[in-house]
């Protein structure tokens, strides 16, 4: 065990008087009965008070027990961490788009207007689809956008209809999406090699089912190869074709969702286009779709004539409003700056590279972990921890000891389907040295496993923290600090 | 390492894409730019919006707000910017404990026992709050104030409309606030929650204990969101005068007005409400040593566990946001706060003064206000609008789609604003409206 400092929490190093901003004079005329009509208050109770040095001090510590993208790999899963350019940061903090107040009148802000028109362009151009709105939050944002979408326009044929049919490998956010927009939930089985079953959608699909969510590649990294005749058959009981553009990594500039024949899809912009996760958001997550839909988007939308750009907030069959103001309008300029930054060749060559590091990995830990399913990946794959649980060691364990390694361990949560799952994606971004130094802790890990599975059960050993009381903290929810 | 792999191309990586699906030539988007031209081009954008030559008094969910040097520059160290969602508590304690502390905060600011670790904005913020009422009490009738900011109201409408809830708007009264017959006359056993902003979108203080009293008597929820939360450094506490919820907006504490987002919705509520709590939340605990250390908790709520039976869809929120909030709070601190709260106030109090001594200038409302306030005119404020902008100044929000205020805007004033540039505001006003 490592000898760490402990960094203390806020309050507990807060000392009375202490400050760390000081405040211009006031320089009108004050008015001490000022708001005597309503109740005050005296005090913010126990609100810390410390100085610039030890507010530096503290989140700088805080900082350095941070796993992040900028010290080493990050392979989780459908989450597509990838490098964050430097120059996207630099970019979005220019004073002429971080000051402009989003009720400022239009004339004021055309570049910003101009900025969100071209992203919409771009991103139309990389999904094949015809109409975009820039304004969900969040990728689970943009499958409830996407969603609403579907449902206003069966609403306007007199029938919201009642089912959405989601495959079992998908994410949680699919159903419960799903779920808020007033619909039940019917999962499809996935087939042997890990997609869709087509004869399970074919029983299941009827006039009351409103749309299928799809992933695609899916959650275990297959490309759904029946697309297709997927939407060929949503399609012909008059259902639409969601889809979920979490992996849209592997994707772009091979193939495009719109000639795949899916109507409506959100991107995530903090996974394929590279903006910062920063620790649980802000992502965002636009919404595209085929011009049947567009009479549904959100409001307002962009429009631009004679190179005036011009917000549009008349709409009458607009779902209305999904967030306030235009979206998460400094991630969208960093996503774009990445697109303008790759070009054409460089998106094309994003997905090609994403795709042969996650090959390389999966030939290079075949054998030592089991592929549930062989079918041929894309940009992740989905091992379990089968092998492993011959002595007892399970895929908690086995990333909690890559920990150990110095390693960002891979998602375990999902896919349903596949039991202890450690669902890999490496991204482009990784160098083979990167790769490797993950395959070969890996592997000791393997050997570990079977040597030495203690070590794994009772692994992370050299970390800020070790293996902390999950039940604990539920059990007992102590979510807030007090005096 | 396609040899490692054992393909000749990269071509056959994607064989699992049908032949005719897949592009035949590069996508049709501008040619790849280098950093320095990367940087020309957004540069060039940026300069295309001239609203930095204004003196603007706009605000209306949106303020501007100094930012201390230490917000920007500690929240910018990659080890904050580039981690995923601490699903590693034992590599993510940095992003945990801030969380923590972030969750403390908005408990201190908004008197009550439980917060979450942040939601979109303070739109849908408005939105979850009146969804987790009605699960909590299993009724579909909503009541909305007129007075919440109109697209908070759109939102809600939005995912309301599609649950098959009742969404009731209440009207306001001369002082601005609520009308206590309104509330009463639409109040019955079938509520789940009346939600009303406060300050409420005009600028006017609610009187939270009154409305409290009104529904909890009928057995409902009151939520009150917050658009300036600079306000509860200031005001008696929400929680403390009854409030069950109090979302908002976090958008003043730290962070920059950009054209709308990111921004940051936070939401605390009663500890009996917290298994209908939307989104992540930090807990405390102990590592196997006994050392203190931090994990996301609760999360049988969330959709990753209960799938469609979760509170809410939320997955990724706005992290990053919620650290600038929390770097800001605690730069201001106890004092600062509540001092930068006052100053809010009497800044926007001589405005008002300083506005309404132009002749047929007169404040709309009598109800007591915190930084912003409607002003009625003698005229359509668009006219007035248009000429105090050929004078270089952004006289405030209109308010035309509000019936009977046509002459009327929502003017906000922060630190930002000295007394020299308030009294540039009432002299340019005089001159327009001479």
């Amino acid at each position: 065990m490592t000898k760490v400092s402990r960094e203390p929490l806020i309050f507990e190093i807060s000392s009375a008087g202490k400050t760390a901003f000081k405040l211009p004079a006031l320089d009108v005329p004050e008015k001490k009965d000022l708001l005597a009509g309503v109740p005050l208050r005296t005090d913010i109770e126990n609100f810390p008070e410390v100085s610039e040095p030890e507010i530096a001090r503290h989140f700088t510590r805080l900082s350095q027990t941070n796993y992040c993208v900028d010290i080493g790999i990050y392979p989780l899963g459908s989450c597509t961490m990838k490098y964050n350019p430097k120059i996207n940061e630099k970019i979005a903090s220019l004073p002429g788009l971080t000051q402009t107040h989003p009720l400022a009148p239009e004339e004021l802000v055309q570049g910003n207007l101009e900025l969100m028109k071209m992203l919409e362009k771009l991103l139309l151009e990389i999904t094949g689809l015809e109409a975009i709105t820039l304004q969900p939050a969040a990728g689970a944002h943009g499958e409830l956008t996407g969603m609403m979408l579907i449902r206003a326009y069966h609403q306007a044929q007199g029938n919201p209809r009642k089912y959405v049919l989601i495959p079992d490998s998908a994410h949680g956010t699919n159903p419960s999406s799903a779920h808020i927009c007033g619909y039940t939930v019917k999962e499809i089985k996935s087939n042997e090699r890990g997609t869709v079953s087509v004869e399970d959608l074919t029983r299941l699909m009827d006039e009351d089912v409103a749309a299928l969510m799809l992933t695609n590649p899916n959650t275990l990294g297959v490309f759904e190869s029946d697309i297709c005749q997927i939407a060929d058959i949503v399609h012909s009981r008059g259902g639409f074709l969601y889809m979920d553009g979490a992996n849209l990594n592997a994707l772009a500039g091979i193939t495009r969702p719109g000639d795949l024949k899916v109507d409506v899809m959100h991107l995530n912009l903090h996974k394929t286009f590279s903006t910062p996760h920063g620790g649980g958001g802000p992502g965002a997550g636009p919404v595209a779709v085929k011009k049947i839909l567009e009479p549904f988007l959100p409001v307002p939308v962009i429009e631009e004539k004679n190179g005036v750009y011009h917000l549009n907030y008349n709409r009458p069959q607009s779902i209305g409003r999904v967030r306030s103001f235009y979206g998460q309008f400094l991630v969208a300029v960093k996503a774009l700056a990445y697109i303008l930054n790759l070009g054409p060749a460089g998106l094309k060559e994003m997905a090609e590279t994403a795709v042969l590091n996650s090959n390389y990995l999966r030939k290079n830990l075949e054998g030592l972990y089991e592929l549930k399913y062989d079918t041929p990946t894309l940009h992740e794959c989905v091992f379990s921890d089968k092998y492993q649980k011959d002595y007892g060691v399970t895929n908690l364990d086995i990333s909690k000891r890559l920990l150990d390694y110095g390693l960002h361990p891979p998602t375990m949560s999902f896919p349903l389907i596949v039991h202890g799952a450690l669902m890999i994606e490496p991204t482009e971004t990784e160098s083979r040295r990167d790769l490797d130094l993950f395959i070969e802790a890996m592997k000791a890990i393997a050997r570990e496993a079977k040597e030495n599975p203690e070590l794994l059960r009772t692994a992370p050993h050299i970390t800020y923290v070790r293996r902390l009381d999950e039940v604990l903290a539920a059990r007992n929810p102590v979510l807030r600090w007090e005096k | 390492m396609l040899v490692r792999i054992g393909l000749d191309s990269v071509d056959k990586l994607f064989s699992s894409i049908p032949e005719p699906n897949r592009l035949k030539k590069l996508l049709n988007l501008p040619a790849a730019k280098s950093e320095p031209e990367l940087l020309a081009y957004f540069e060039e954008k940026s300069q295309k919006n001239n609203y930095n030559q204004y003196l603007s008094f706009l605000g209306g969910g949106a303020y501007d707000h100094f930012i201390p040097a230490v917000v920007d520059y500690l929240s910018s160290r990659g080890e904050f910017l580039s981690p995923y969602t601490p699903y590693q508590p034992e590599i993510s304690q940095g992003t945990l404990q801030v969380i923590f502390e972030f969750q403390t905060l908005i408990c201190q600011l908004t008197g009550l026992e439980i917060a979450n670790a942040s939601l979109y904005d303070g739109a849908t913020g408005a939105a979850e709050a009146v969804l987790m009422a009605h699960r909590a009490k299993e009724k579909n009738r909503l009541l909305v104030a007129s007075t919440v900011n109109p697209q908070y109201r759109q939102v809600i409408y939005t995912y309301g409309k599609n649950l098959g809830l009742e969404i009731i708007e209440l009207p306001c009264d001369q002082q601005g606030r609520v009308e206590p017959k309104g509330l009463e006359a639409a109040l019955n056993q079938e509520t789940a929650v009346l939600l009303c902003q406060s300050p409420n979108y005009f600028g006017v203080i609610e009187d939270i204990k009154s409305l409290a009293e009104a529904v909890h008597q009928k057995g409902a929820m009151l939520a009150v969101v917050i658009s300036e939360p600079l306000s509860l450094a200031l005001l008696e506490t929400p929680g403390k005068l009854g409030a069950d919820i109090v979302t908002g907006e976090g958008q003043s504490f730290g962070l920059p007005l950009s054209y709308g987002g990111p921004y940051l919705g936070f939401m605390a509520c009663r500890k009996e409400f917290v298994r209908q709590l939307p989104g992540r939340i930090v807990g405390q605990t102990v590592d196997v040593d006994g050392r203190r250390g931090f994990v996301l908790t609760l999360s049988t709520r969330e959709q990753h566990i209960r799938r469609e039976k979760a509170t809410s869809n939320i997955c990724t929120n706005e992290g990053h946001c919620a650290l600038r909030a929390t770097i800001y709070l605690e730069t201001l601190g106890r004092k600062g706060l509540k001092e930068l709260a006052w100053f809010n106030a009497q800044k926007a109090a001589y405005a008002r003064e300083q506005l309404t001594t132009t002749p047929g200038v007169k404040s709309k409302f009598s109800g007591e206000v915190f930084n912003e306030f409607v002003l009625e005119f003698p005229q359509s404020f668009e006219d007035i609008n248009q000429k105090l902008k050929a004078r270089g100044i952004l006289g405030g929000i209109g308010l035309k789609d509000f019936p009977g205020l046509d002459n009327c805007a929502l003017v906000t004033v922060t630190e930002k604003h000295s007394q020299e540039k308030i009294d540039l505001y009432a002299r340019t006003l005089k001159e327009v409206l001479r």
